[in-house]
C-alpha cells in the first residue's frame, strides 16, 4: 500500500551545496587532481615532442634506421644499427655477469643467511643503486679499466682467445669494460626483486620438500626457485631496462665508436651514449632529428620492457604482501 | 518502561520536535525503515527503531548481522564505506539527518561515535586529542578548552590518571587508557547521542569493565547506542536491547525482557547461545 | 648412504657457493668508496668549495660554481616536483577507486623505467628548442618529471600504511575529509612522506644525464636559472673525460662531495624509513 521511500540519499554525489565543509573538500580535491592530471599529461606530452623531434628523420630513413649502420654527420646518413647492437650487446654482457651474482645474493639472503646478516647486506647492496651513475663513470675510468687493460683482458684473451669474443687488441674502452660497469649498477635492482619475489614463495613450498627428504640446496632448487621463476624472470627484465637506459658510465667506458665489432676488447656505442655525447653538438636538423629519433626508439623498447618485467612480477607477487613492494 | 518499541513499519509516527527539557521517555532518535546498502548488497533492511534519551540501547546478534552498518547509518558513517548507501529516514530530535541542508560534519558533532579498536591521533598529545573535536569545529579559546578537556577527561573517568601529563603523546596510554580518551574525545563537543561499537572488544576484561561502569555515568548526559558481541555485556549495561539477524532487526524491548522471556524463536536460540 | 652423504656434500658445497657470492657483490661497492675516499679527499680544501676553477693547465681553484649550481638546479626541480608528486601519490591513496588513479600509478611506472636520458632530450625539445638556449630551469623540469613519479609512490605507499580505522575516527569527530586527509592521515605518516621525498632527492642530485643539454654546465659562478649552470655531476664527467691531471683531480674531488650528499640523505632516509609505525601503541 505505502511505498517505500525510496531516495538515495547518501550517495557521495548529491551532497547538498549548503554544506559549507564540502567546500574545503572541493577544492581539496580539485588540488590533488591537478597533481594526478599532470603526470598522464607530462607522458602524453614526452611522446609528442620526441616524436615530433624525430619526424624528420623518420621520414627521411624510415624503418631502415635500425638496420642501417652509416652514421655519417657529414654526408647526413644516418642509421642506428650499431647503436642497437651495442645497446643490447652491453645489456647481455651486463645481465650475464650480474643475475647470477645477484640471484646468489638474494638466494642468500631468503634462505640461508643468519638473521642478523640480511638487512645489513640487502642495505649495502641498495648502497649501489644510490651511487651516481657518473661515480661509476669516473671509477671506470681510472680505476676498473686500467685493471681490466693490465690484468683481466690479457688473461681472458690467453685463456679464451679461441674464440673471437675474446681476440684483438686490449684498447681499455670497450663494450665488456662497459658491460662490467652496468652488472654493478644492474646487480641491486635484480637482487632486490627477486629478493621480493623469492620472500612471497610460501613456506610450506620449502617445507614440503624438506619433508620429501631434499637437503636445504635442493628445496631452494626443485621447490622455491621454480616456484618463483616467472617472478625472477621478471627480475631479470627489469634489470635489463635499467641496463638499456643507462646513459653516464656507459658512455665513459664503452669507447664511443659507431662500430660492430666482433671482439669484446673493441670499443663500442649505445643509444644512450650516442644521445648524450652528440646532442648538444649536433649538426644540422637531420643529425638533432636522428638523435631525437634514437631517444623515441629507446623510450619505445624501454617501456616494453618495463612492462613485460611488471607483468611477470605482478603475477607471482598477486596476493602477497612481501611481493607487492617489488612492484 | 517501554522506552523503545519497534515502529510498525507501514506507520509512520508523527515528528515530534524536541522539547526544550529532556525527559526519560523522550524518543531523542528515530529510524524509520532505514536500510542500508554496499553496492547491490544490502546489508540492512528496513529498521525502524526509537532511541530515548539518556538511556543505554544495546545492539546485538551474531557477526555480519548489519548491526554495526546500521550503527554507521545513524551518524552518517555509511556513505563513507565504498558503495555505501541508505534508504529511509534517520530523525535526530525530528530532524531527517539526510535531509538536504544537513552538513554531515555537524551531524557527526552532535552523534559521537567510539569505535572497536582504540584509535587516538598518534601525533598528538593527550590534551589535543581530546580538543581535536573542538578545534575541528573552531572553538580555539584555551580557557574554554582547558575546561572542556578536563571535564571531558573526567568523564571518561581518566583525568586522575592522565592530568600530570595532559601533552604527554596519546601513544603512551595503554589499550584501556587509549579507549577512554576515545570516549573524552567523542563527548569533548557534548554530542547529543553517542554510538559505541564494541567498544570493549579489544580490551582485557578490567579494561572493560572500568568501560561499563563508565556507561552507566555517561547515560545522565547522553543517549547511548552501543553495538557488542557480547550478551552479557549487553544485558549488564543496556536499558533496551535490539536482536539483529541477517540485516533485519528482529526483536526490540526492554533489556530484561529480551533476555527472560523472548517472543522471536531466534532472539531466544541466540540469547542461550545456540547459534552466532 | 653413499649417495645421500653425496647430495649432502653438494648442498653445503653450493650453500658456500652463494655465500662467497655476497662477498663478490659487496667488493664494487667497497672499491668505490675507498677509491673516492683516496682520491678525492686530498683535493678538498677550503679553495674547492669557496672558489670558481683554476684556467685550463693551471692548478688551484675549486668548483664552488657547481656546488650553488647543484643547490639551485635540484632547489627548483624540488620545488616543482614534490607538490606534484605529492598531490598526486595522496589523491591515488585517497581515491583508489578513481579511474585518474589507475591511470596515474600505470603512467608513473613507466615514467619510472624511462632512461633519464630521453626525459632530457624531452626537456631540451620542450624547454631549450623553444627558449633557443640552454637554461638551468629546463635541467630543473627534467630532474622534476624524474623525481615526481618516485615521491608519488612513497607517498601513496606510507598514507596506505595508515589504518583506516585512524580516517574513520577523525571523520566521525565532524573532521572534514580534508583535514583527515591533511592533519589525521598525512601528519600521521609524515616522517616517511619527507625520508621518501629525501631519497627522491639525492636520486635527482646525481643524474646527469638530463642536464648534458638542458644546464649544458659552465665554468662560472651563475645564480640566474634561464642560463647555462654548472653542477656537480656534469663537473665530473666533464673533467673525468678531459685530458689534464689537475682536472682528474677536481674529477674526484668532486665525486667524493657528490657521493657525501647522496649517501647523506640517502642512507639518512633509508634508516629513518625502516622505523615501523606503531598505531596501537
Amino acid at each position: 500500500m505505502t511505498a517505500i521511500t525510496e531516495r538515495k540519499l547518501a550517495r557521495p554525489a548529491d551532497r547538498s551545496p549548503l554544506d559549507h565543509a564540502s567546500y574545503g573538500d572541493r577544492i581539496f580535491r580539485g588540488l590533488l587532481t591537478l597533481g594526478a592530471v599532470t603526470i598522464p599529461l607530462l607522458l602524453g606530452f614526452l611522446v609528442l615532442e620526441l616524436w615530433q623531434g624525430a619526424r624528420l628523420a623518420m621520414g627521411k630513413f624510415g624503418l631502415g634506421f635500425v638496420t642501417n649502420s652509416v652514421w655519417d654527420p657529414v654526408a647526413v646518413q644516418f642509421g642506428a644499427f650499431p647503436l642497437i647492437f651495442g645497446t643490447l650487446l652491453s645489456s647481455l654482457i651486463a645481465l650475464a655477469i650480474a643475475v647470477p651474482l645477484s640471484l646468489g645474493v638474494a638466494i642468500f639472503l631468503t634462505e640461508f643467511s643468519p638473521e642478523g646478516l640480511r638487512q645489513p647486506v640487502a642495505f649495502l647492496i641498495g648502497l649501489l643503486a644510490a651511487i651516481p651513475s657518473v661515480v661509476y663513470g669516473l671509477w671506470g675510468i681510472f680505476v676498473l679499466i686500467p685493471a681490466l687493460r693490465t690484468t683481466a683482458f690479457p688473461l681472458l684473451r690467453e685463456v679464451l682467445g679461441f674464440l673471437p669474443l675474446f681476440r684483438g687488441p686490449i684498447y681499455g674502452p670497450s663494450m665488456l669494460a662497459a658491460g662490467i660497469i652496468l652488472a654493478i649498477m644492474v646487480m641491486p635492482y635484480v637482487m632486490s626483486v627477486s629478493r621480493e619475489v623469492l620472500l612471497a614463495v610460501p613456506d610450506t613450498q620449502r617445507e614440503a620438500a624438506l619433508a620429501l627428504g631434499a637437503t636445504r640446496w635442493e628445496a631452494v632448487i626443485t621447490a622455491v626457485v621454480p616456484y618463483a621463476r616467472s617472478g625472477i624472470i621478471g627480475a631479470v627484465i627489469l634489470g635489463l631496462g635499467r641496463a638499456l637506459g643507462e646513459t653516464m658510465a656507459v658512455t665513459m667506458l664503452i669507447g664511443n665508436r659507431h662500430e660492430i665489432a666482433a671482439s669484446l676488447f673493441a670499443p663500442g656505442y649505445t643509444m644512450a651514449a650516442a644521445i648524450a655525447n652528440e646532442f648538444s653538438e649536433a649538426v644540422g636538423d637531420v643529425h638533432l632529428s636522428a638523435l631525437a629519433y634514437v631517444a623515441f626508439l629507446l623510450f619505445v623498447v624501454t617501456v616494453l620492457v618495463n612492462a613485460g618485467a611488471r607483468l611477470l612480477i605482478w603475477r607471482v607477487a598477486r596476493g602477497s604482501a612481501a611481493g607487492g613492494k617489488a612492484l | 518502561m517501554s522506552d523503545l518499541q519497534p515502529v510498525a513499519s507501514r506507520t509512520a509516527p508523527p515528528l515530534v520536535r524536541a522539547p526544550a527539557r529532556t525527559s526519560a521517555s523522550e524518543v531523542r532518535m528515530e529510524t524509520v525503515e532505514v536500510s542500508a546498502m554496499y553496492g547491490k548488497f544490502t546489508a540492512v533492511k528496513e529498521v525502524s527503531l526509537r532511541f530515548a534519551a539518556n538511556r543505554v540501547h544495546a545492539l546485538i546478534g551474531p557477526s555480519g548481522c548489519g548491526k554495526s552498518t546500521f550503527l554507521r547509518a545513524l551518524n552518517r558513517m555509511h556513505e563513507l564505506s565504498e558503495h555505501g548507501w541508505i534508504t529511509g529516514r534517520v530523525l535526530l530530535d525530528g530532524q531527517d539527518i539526510y535531509g538536504s541542508r544537513v552538513n554531515a560534519m555537524q551531524l557527526r558533532r552532535r552523534v559521537g561515535m567510539v569505535f572497536q579498536r582504540p584509535t587516538p591521533f598518534p601525533t598528538m598529545s593527550i590534551y589535543d586529542n581530546v580538543a581535536a573535536g573542538l578545534r575541528v569545529h573552531g572553538r580555539h579559546r584555551r580557557a574554554e578548552l582547558d575546561t572542556v578537556v578536563e571535564q571531558s577527561l573526567q568523564q571518561a573517568a581518566l583525568w586522575d590518571e592522565v592530568k600530570e601529563r595532559l601533552r604527554a603523546s596519546a601513544m603512551t596510554l595503554s589499550g584501556g587508557q587509549q579507549q577512554r580518551l576515545c570516549i573524552a574525545r567523542t563527548v569533548a563537543p557534548s554530542p547529543d547521542v553517542v554510538l559505541l561499537d564494541e567498544p570493549t572488544a579489544s580490551l582485557d576484561p578490567q579494561s572493560t569493565q572500568r568501560i561499563e561502569e563508565l556507561l552507566f555515568e555517561l547515560k545522565r548526559d547522553y543517549t547511548i547506542v552501543i553495538v557488542t558481541h557480547n550478551m552479557q555485556q549487553a544485558a549488564r549495561v543496556s536499558d533496551t536491547t535490539s536482536f539483529f539477524y541477517m540485516g533485519t532487526m528482529v526483536e526490540s524491548g526492554p533489556t530484561r525482557q529480551i533476555f527472560t522471556t523472548p517472543a522471536d524463536e531466534q532472539t531466544e536460540a541466540y540469547i542461550t547461545g545456540r547459534f552466532g | 648412504m653413499n649417495h645421500r652423504g653425496l647430495r649432502r656434500g653438494v648442498s653445503n658445497l653450493m650453500v658456500g657457493l652463494v655465500t662467497g657470492v655476497v662477498l663478490v657483490a659487496l667488493l664494487p661497492l667497497a672499491f668505490i668508496l675507498v677509491n673516492l675516499a683516496l682520491q678525492g679527499a686530498g683535493s678538498l680544501s677550503l679553495d674547492f668549495f669557496t672558489r670558481t676553477p683554476a684556467p685550463a693547465g693551471e692548478s688551484g681553484g675549486g668548483v664552488v660554481h657547481a656546488i650553488v649550481g647543484t643547490l639551485i638546479i635540484v632547489g627548483a626541480a624540488s620545488a616543482i616536483g614534490l607538490p606534484v608528486g605529492l598531490a598526486a601519490g595522496i589523491y591515488c591513496a585517497e581515491y583508489p577507486a578513481s579511474r585518474l588513479t589507475w591511470t596515474t600509478r600505470f603512467v608513473a611506472d613507466v615514467l619510472n623505467g624511462t632512461p633519464s636520458i630521453v626525459v632530457g632530450v624531452f626537456a631540451w625539445a620542450w624547454i631549450v628548442a623553444t627558449q633557443r638556449h640552454f637554461s638551468a630551469l629546463a635541467g630543473s623540469a627534467a630532474l622534476a618529471i624524474l623525481m615526481i613519479p618516485m615521491v608519488l609512490r612513497t607517498t601513496e605507499e606510507m598514507i596506505k600504511l595508515v589504518p583506516s580505522s585512524l580516517r574513520e575516527a577523525a571523520l566521525a569527530l565532524g573532521y572534514p575529509r580534508w583535514r583527515t586527509s591533511l592533519s589525521i592521515v598525512v601528519r600521521t605518516t609524515l616522517p616517511g612522506i619527507v625520508t621518501g621525498s629525501l631519497l627522491a632527492v639525492a636520486r635527482i642530485a646525481g643524474e646527469t644525464a638530463p642536464l648534458l643539454f638542458t644546464a649544458l654546465g659552465s665554468q662560472y659562478l651563475s645564480f640566474r636559472p634561464d642560463q647555462p649552470m654548472a653542477a656537480l655531476p656534469l663537473t665530473v664527467f666533464t673533467y673525468a673525460t678531459g685530458p689534464y691531471e689537475e682536472w682528474h683531480r677536481y674529477a674526484w674531488a668532486s665525486a667524493l662531495v657528490l657521493i657525501l650528499v647522496v649517501l647523506v640523505l640517502s642512507v639518512g632516509a633509508r634508516l629513518a624509513i625502516r622505523r615501523r609505525f606503531d598505531f596501537h601503541g
